[in-house]
């Protein structure tokens, strides 16, 4: 019941942003889905398909460095890792438990990304390379999953400590 | 009936004659053309012989309107052909094997003699009778002159009859009661007149050894095949029959040989047959017989029906005569291609000799790829061999698909065509008889039935274990290496579809039998993939000019040989399976000037076409070519002296370099500034621009840095004259490569075009800055090697902007000096560039470096290019791409983006099977290639290949390519290194090699499991392997510069096959007793073929001498006691201790052995389009261990010996 009071501790908190960017992170999964799906498919040029998903240089200088968090990869993983320092404040071992695995993914992933200048994880040059493009996709749906499947509990934790209260 | 017909034959036969005259070919072949070529119609007169060899008559008739009408092309050089004193026949045939066709060798063998005079008829047509097309040139005079020739035209009937010795001979020798003399000789001549040729030509090599090499089939490919006819009409006949046959041909070899050697020109012409004589030269003859024994059955079945002359008269020496008139007519026929009339490939040189004999029974219905390739397009370096498919046909091709093929496929294709295009003759009538309509029309459209049925057939027969499934036992045969190049496997396709295959040159994939499922592919172990070679210099290629490229409407699939017409009006798609509608323009067929065959379009005859492509493949008007050349002018630049190099080879080419009128060229210096020069018209002398901000790097004068080649070459060649000698006195040590790569970058932009940069040192300053990575120390680590990707992505982010903006970038690295190859090559890898690295480049002090480089920029220079070019793959629905390997942006699943596209580069491709093909016997592959040539035409070529599917373990085995697979494997291993380590690469090759031996032992329960066995088509896999694993990209423990490494793995991605093999496992030849080995005969030189070595020092004897051929490198070695006359005669020294270290040339020297080394020598170099740099070792020279190094079989310090490596794997397949 502690990670239940803990949502309800985070909800009261900060009831809006805790809701937006759960539906954020689903939702970038979808769109990052999609995007790999059209690679696939063929509608895309890779070129411009990482360009949205990596901010390059020149948008880096130019948008502020809020417009990043709107970019796709790096803001997801920050909301993440952001989540779970929550977690961690409101002494939720038990979601922080459910969330490190994730988290620790994201760090190796973001530490063995390729050589780029930018922030950013992917490299338009090997992203059509048939078994990275499917580990994308795989990994958008697992995320994905996860992040849907994480996202009711926090709700049912949410309502249950409403409810119970 | 058929008596009648006979009869009607010989007639026609005879009118020939008497409508040529025997007498005097060229004479009459000069009166002729013009008529000949401007006025179609004329062809009337020999309508008869039409009737005769409808088919052949209809190709003729064909090439002509295609010339005259249709189709402009290149013609290649006839001057050769027009020239050459008919010297030996070897010669003929090579030449024209090279510059002309790779048609099909009956033709060309048929029309080497006459081809003196048909070509010089062509090429009097070019000038004359073309009007609107004089620009392109013809591809199809070749393929005229050709045909004609073995047409018996009216022309060849000329040099048909001509064959005086044939016809005299014969009759006389072989065939004594040959009362009909004259007419029978005749119609003997017309087509057994090869075989004369060809025996005669057997005699010649008899005396030099019966293993002629394979290569001898390359370089005189032709006319094999019409020996082959005749024995396969021998075969169809009774054996006893053939055997006469054969030992009249012998007979009549013999007494060419004593005395008529020289008589007559046609039989040089048409003796083609070289290459048949490969597998047992003297013999060639018996092995005719042979091969008719083998297989006589499928040519019987088919022989009587299709051959309107089969013997029934009681006349014996009618009755052969015919028969071999009869056989060869259907032949000709049989042959579906209209532009070739029946005629194997040339290319043969892949072929190994059991194919070769056999293929006689399928010779009838083969008619090759008609390969006109443009030589001149090909801007310099013809391919020797012709590119086809090769002939080889399948030794267990079962009879009843085998019987239904000459008779329902080829025979009545010629059919339509003849009935069109040739007038009515009097034979006609009697044709019909034999020739129901029924049987042509299966065969004008094949429908994917037929195709499947024949072809299921064709699958791998069980009860007769193939070759290439022998057991090989690895650890106890030593001697696995072919005693020439090792062959491409060929297609276990029906002989039709081989014949019109994709040449392996050009398009190969590692397994020739495609496994129905994925799951089948896991079990072989083996990696399924394609090796591309699409640009590559073609001496012939079909280029098509049409209003409307057909494809297929939902998978954009050219039309291709491998679709199946279903009617007139549809077509079935061979990937995607959609049934189209044939366009209005295809169904007009300008060949024939007919209307109704769109099967006989040159797109449906050939796999390699060349299509001129409309405004809708532009997405803005053709680009000129521009090309940009950004040098480096640092202290350590001039130091090296490369700059006078380059600037003479840019003087000297000048005007060679490929562009038209638009063409324009630039030059960009740096050093730590970037300084641009002002070229524009007008100007008295050219300007320098500095600019030294190279933080915002900007261009001066936008408009006239890049100028026209031809307004402003004064001005250029004054430039070129002053550069080497501006910068002497430099003290700029810094290098600012990334912003005169951006300045360039700004430059092309708008324009789009090549980027040639030299580089001589790390950069140091300004964007794309690079530290030294290595540590000397980690050379010949075992263990970790680092630093084989890019430090900064600078380089590949400037790439992909010039990829999008239509820019490659070529470079070229001249460093003494760790310079981040790994960095810097992304710059090129990523634009579709090259790269060239000349490890430790000095001018002076290293003269072999300094000639490569001279001798690479010559080719640079002047190649082909293409630029603003994409290349798509396609392949049947159910097959995937998985990745692909090169140097190229891929923009998606399966299109690349190359911006530009040079001859030298090759590409690999791995495939995923996806979908089960199980409802399917034939996947096809097709790559297409959309550029943009330095005329500034918009210009498709297309390749198809089309490989049969297969079930069992064992087709997948025997049907493997292993030097295909290699190359694959070494891709991938590149891959692998970069992104994990090398050693898990290196752990993967081995695997590989463990894992598909492993599988193959485990299907093949009934060997024994203690031993190293491999398939026959696998054998060379392990040592392959080893070879890789020993190679500078993969070796470890061995002291490798990371620049090397890193090199040797960006030529593993960007090398064609060929080349490639060559830089994985040397060739070795012995070459101080050259004159003892065989010979052939090439451009009028004798070219020795010793036997390929072991990779072992134990081949090295103190008394030898050894050429090893690397590929970009020859190393001669020449052993302390070797001998003095050798030294003498072949290096020119006194003796062995008077040989310089730093030898790169052989001098010419009169003696024997000097001339066939030399000869031997360029005959290697002729072969590849780097001129190799020739280097002679001895015992004390440094360069000794680079020799060493390459002798793979031995053991070094750290890695395995070949027999220690097999142990060690049957240990691992054994566990």
């Amino acid at each position: 019941m502690g990670s239940l009071n803990a949502e309800h501790q985070l909800f009261q908190q900060n009831p809006v942003t805790w809701s937006w960017e759960q539906v954020y992170l689903c939702s970038s999964r979808i769109l990052e889905i999609i995007a790999f799906d059209e690679l696939k498919t063929d509608y895309k040029n890779p070129i411009d398909q990482c360009n949205t998903l990596n901010p390059t240089v020149e948008k880096v200088k130019k948008i502020k460095r809020v417009k990043i968090a709107l970019k796709l990869v790096l803001p997801e993983y920050l909301i993440h890792a952001f989540f779970c320092v929550m977690f961690l404040c409101a002494a939720e071992w038990l979601t922080l438990g459910l969330n490190m695995p994730l988290l620790a993914y994201h760090i190796w992933r973001y530490m063995s990304r390729p050589v780029m200048s930018g922030p950013g994880l992917y490299d338009p040059t090997t992203i059509m390379n048939a078994d990275i493009l499917a580990y994308c996709q795989k990994e958008g749906w697992c995320k994905l999953a996860f992040y849907l499947l994480s996202f009711f509990y926090y709700l049912y934790g949410m309502i249950y400590v409403l409810v119970s209260s | 009936k058929k008596t009648s017909l006979n009869i009607v034959n010989i007639q026609q036969t005879t009118t020939q004659l008497a409508l040529g005259g025997p007498v005097c070919p060229v004479q009459n072949w000069m009166q002729f053309p013009s008529g000949y070529g401007s006025h179609p119609p004329n062809y009337s007169a020999p309508s008869g012989h039409y009737s005769q060899v409808p088919n052949k008559a209809a190709a003729s008739h064909l090439d002509n309107q295609y010339r005259a009408s249709y189709y402009p092309t290149y013609y290649s050089s006839p001057a050769q052909n027009v020239m050459t004193p008919s010297v030996g026949t070897s010669v003929l045939n090579t030449q024209e094997s090279q510059q002309l066709y790779n048609k099909t060798p009956h033709t060309v063998g048929s029309a080497e003699g006459p081809v003196q005079g048909a070509i010089s008829s062509a090429s009097y047509l070019h000038t004359s009778a073309q009007q609107s097309y004089s620009a392109f040139g013809n591809h199809y005079s070749t393929s005229v002159s050709s045909s004609v020739a073995s047409q018996g035209f009216p022309l060849n009937s000329d040099h048909y009859a001509m064959p005086v010795v044939s016809s005299a001979v014969y009759p006389n020798v072989s065939y004594p009661p040959a009362a009909p003399g004259s007419v029978y000789g005749q119609a003997f001549t017309s087509q057994s007149l090869p075989v004369v040729g060809q025996v005669k030509e057997t005699n010649k090599f008899s005396s030099q050894s019966t293993s002629v090499p394979h290569s001898l089939q390359q370089h005189v490919p032709v006319g094999y095949n019409t020996t082959l006819s005749t024995t396969s009409s021998a075969q169809s006949v009774q054996d006893n029959l053939c055997s006469n046959l054969t030992r009249s041909v012998a007979k009549v070899n013999n007494q060419i040989n004593t005395g008529g050697i020289d008589s007559s020109q046609p039989v040089h012409s048409e003796s083609q047959s070289v290459s048949f004589t490969k597998p047992g030269a003297g013999t060639s003859a018996s092995s005719a017989v042979i091969s008719s024994v083998r297989t006589p059955a499928p040519s019987l079945s088919s022989q009587p029906r299709s051959s309107p002359s089969v013997p029934q008269s009681p006349e014996l020496a009618l009755q052969e005569g015919m028969q071999f008139g009869g056989y060869v007519n259907n032949q000709a026929s049989s042959a579906p291609a209209p532009l070739s009339s029946s005629s194997d490939d040339e290319e043969e040189d892949e072929e190994d000799e059991e194919a070769a004999i056999d293929s006689s029974s399928t010779t009838s219905s083969a008619s090759p790829v008609l390969n006109n390739y443009d030589a001149l397009e090909g801007g310099g370096y013809p391919e020797t061999r012709s590119v086809t498919s090769s002939p080889v046909p399948a030794p267990s091709v079962p009879q009843t698909s085998k019987a239904s093929k000459p008779f329902g496929y080829g025979y009545p294709t010629l059919q339509p065509g003849y009935q069109n295009a040739a007038a009515p003759t009097p034979v006609q009538p009697s044709n019909p008889g034999h020739h129901p309509g029924l049987q042509h029309y299966p065969q004008q459209y094949p429908g994917v039935n037929q195709l499947t049925s024949s072809i299921g057939g064709l699958s791998l027969q069980h009860s007769q274990q193939p070759e290439s499934l022998r057991p090989v036992n690895l650890t106890q045969d030593r001697n696995i290496l072919p005693v020439s190049s090792v062959p491409a496997p060929v297609p276990n396709l029906n002989s039709d579809l081989r014949k019109l295959n994709c040449s392996p040159d050009s398009f190969r994939c590692t397994l020739t039998n495609i496994p129905q499922t994925q799951a089948l592919l896991n079990k072989a172990k083996l990696p399924l993939g394609l090796l591309l070679h699409p640009f590559r210099d073609l001496t012939q290629l079909p280029v098509i000019t049409t209003s409307t490229i057909v494809r297929c409407r939902s998978c954009r699939t050219y039309i291709n040989p491998f679709v199946s017409f279903i009617d007139q009006r549809r077509w079935k798609c061979n990937l995607c399976y959609r049934v189209n509608d044939v366009p209005e323009e295809f169904m007009y067929n300008p060949l024939t000037r007919s209307y109704g065959e769109p099967h006989k379009r040159p797109e449906v005859q050939n796999s390699t076409v060349e299509l001129i492509a409309s405004s809708d493949y532009m997405l803005r008007p053709p680009q000129p070519a521009v090309y940009l050349f950004v040098l480096d002018v640092s202290h350590n630049a001039v130091e090296a002296g490369y700059l006078t190099i380059v600037c003479q080879s840019l003087l000297e080419n000048l005007d060679k370099l490929p562009g038209d009128s638009r063409t324009r060229i630039g030059f960009i210096t740096f050093d730590s500034t970037v300084q641009f020069y002002n070229l524009q018209e007008g100007l008295s002398q050219p300007q320098m621009l500095i600019v030294s901000d190279i933080d915002d790097i900007f261009l001066p004068t936008p408009d006239s840095l890049l100028v026209n080649l031809h307004e402003s070459k004064e001005l250029i060649k004054d430039l070129l004259n002053a550069l080497p000698n501006m910068f002497t006195n430099t003290r700029e040590t810094h290098s600012a490569l990334g912003p005169a790569l951006q300045a360039a970058f700004k430059l092309m932009s708008p324009t789009g075009g090549r980027i040639s940069v030299f580089q001589t040192q790390l950069p140091s300053l300004g964007a794309g800055l690079l530290h030294s990575r290595e540590d000397p120390n980690q050379r010949s680590s075992t263990k970790v090697v680092q630093h084989l990707g890019p430090a900064t992505d600078f380089y590949k982010k400037l790439a992909l902007d010039c990829s999008g903006q239509q820019t490659a970038v070529d470079l070229f690295l001249l460093s003494s000096q760790y310079s981040d190859l790994a960095s810097l090559a992304c710059v090129s890898k990523y634009s579709a560039g090259c790269i060239y690295y000349y490890p430790s480049f000095h001018h002076s002090h290293n003269p072999a470096q300094a000639e490569k480089l001279q001798k690479d920029l010559k080719r640079y220079l002047t190649r082909k290019i293409g630029f603003e070019a994409v290349m798509r793959i396609r392949c049947t629905k159910g097959l995937s791409i998985h990745t692909f390997h090169g140097n190229f942006f891929v923009r998606s699943t399966d299109l690349l983006s190359l911006a530009n596209v040079n001859p030298d580069a090759g590409f690999a491709v791995q495939m995923s099977i996806e979908e089960s093909l199980t409802d399917t016997s034939l996947v096809c592959f097709q790559t297409a290639l959309l550029y943009t040539s330095s005329k500034g035409e918009r210009r498709i070529r297309v390749h198809t290949l089309c490989l049969p599917v297969v079930s069992s373990l064992a087709d997948v085995y025997a049907g493997a390519d292993v030097q295909a697979v290699v190359c694959l494997l070494a891709n991938m291993a590149v891959d692998r290194s970069v992104s994990s380590s090398l050693a898990d690469a290196r752990d993967a090759l081995v695997n590989a090699v463990v894992d598909s031996l492993a599988a193959y032992m485990s299907t093949a329960s009934n060997l024994q499991q203690s031993m190293l066995i491999a398939p026959n088509s696998l054998k060379l896999f392990p040592l392959y392997i080893l070879a890789l694993l020993k190679q500078k990209a993969f070796r470890t423990g061995t002291s490798t510069r990371l620049d090397d490494r890193v090199y040797a793995m960006c030529q593993m991605k960007s090398q064609p096959l060929v080349h490639l093999m060559k830089m994985i496992h040397p060739n070795l030849y012995r070459i101080d007793k050259l004159i003892d080995e065989s010979t052939i005969h090439v451009n009028d030189r004798v070219v020795p073929q010793p036997p390929l070595q072991k990779l072992s020092a134990e081949k090295l004897t103190r008394e030898g001498a050894f050429l090893m051929d690397c590929g970009s490198i020859f190393y001669i070695w020449i052993g302390k006691n070797c001998d003095n006359n050798f030294i003498k005669d072949v290096l020119g020294y006194p003796n062995y201790a008077s040989v310089p270290q730093t030898m790169t040339q052989l001098p010419e020297v009169d003696a024997l052995s000097s001339e066939r080394t030399r000869s031997f020598v360029s005959w290697l170099r002729d072969s590849r389009t780097l001129s190799p740099v020739l280097q002679v070792i001895k015992d004390e020279n440094p360069a000794k261990t680079e020799f060493f190094q390459h002798l793979i079989e031995d053991r070094t310090e750290a890695a395995f010996s070949y027999y220690e490596f097999l142990l060690n794997i049957q240990q691992q397949v054994c566990k």
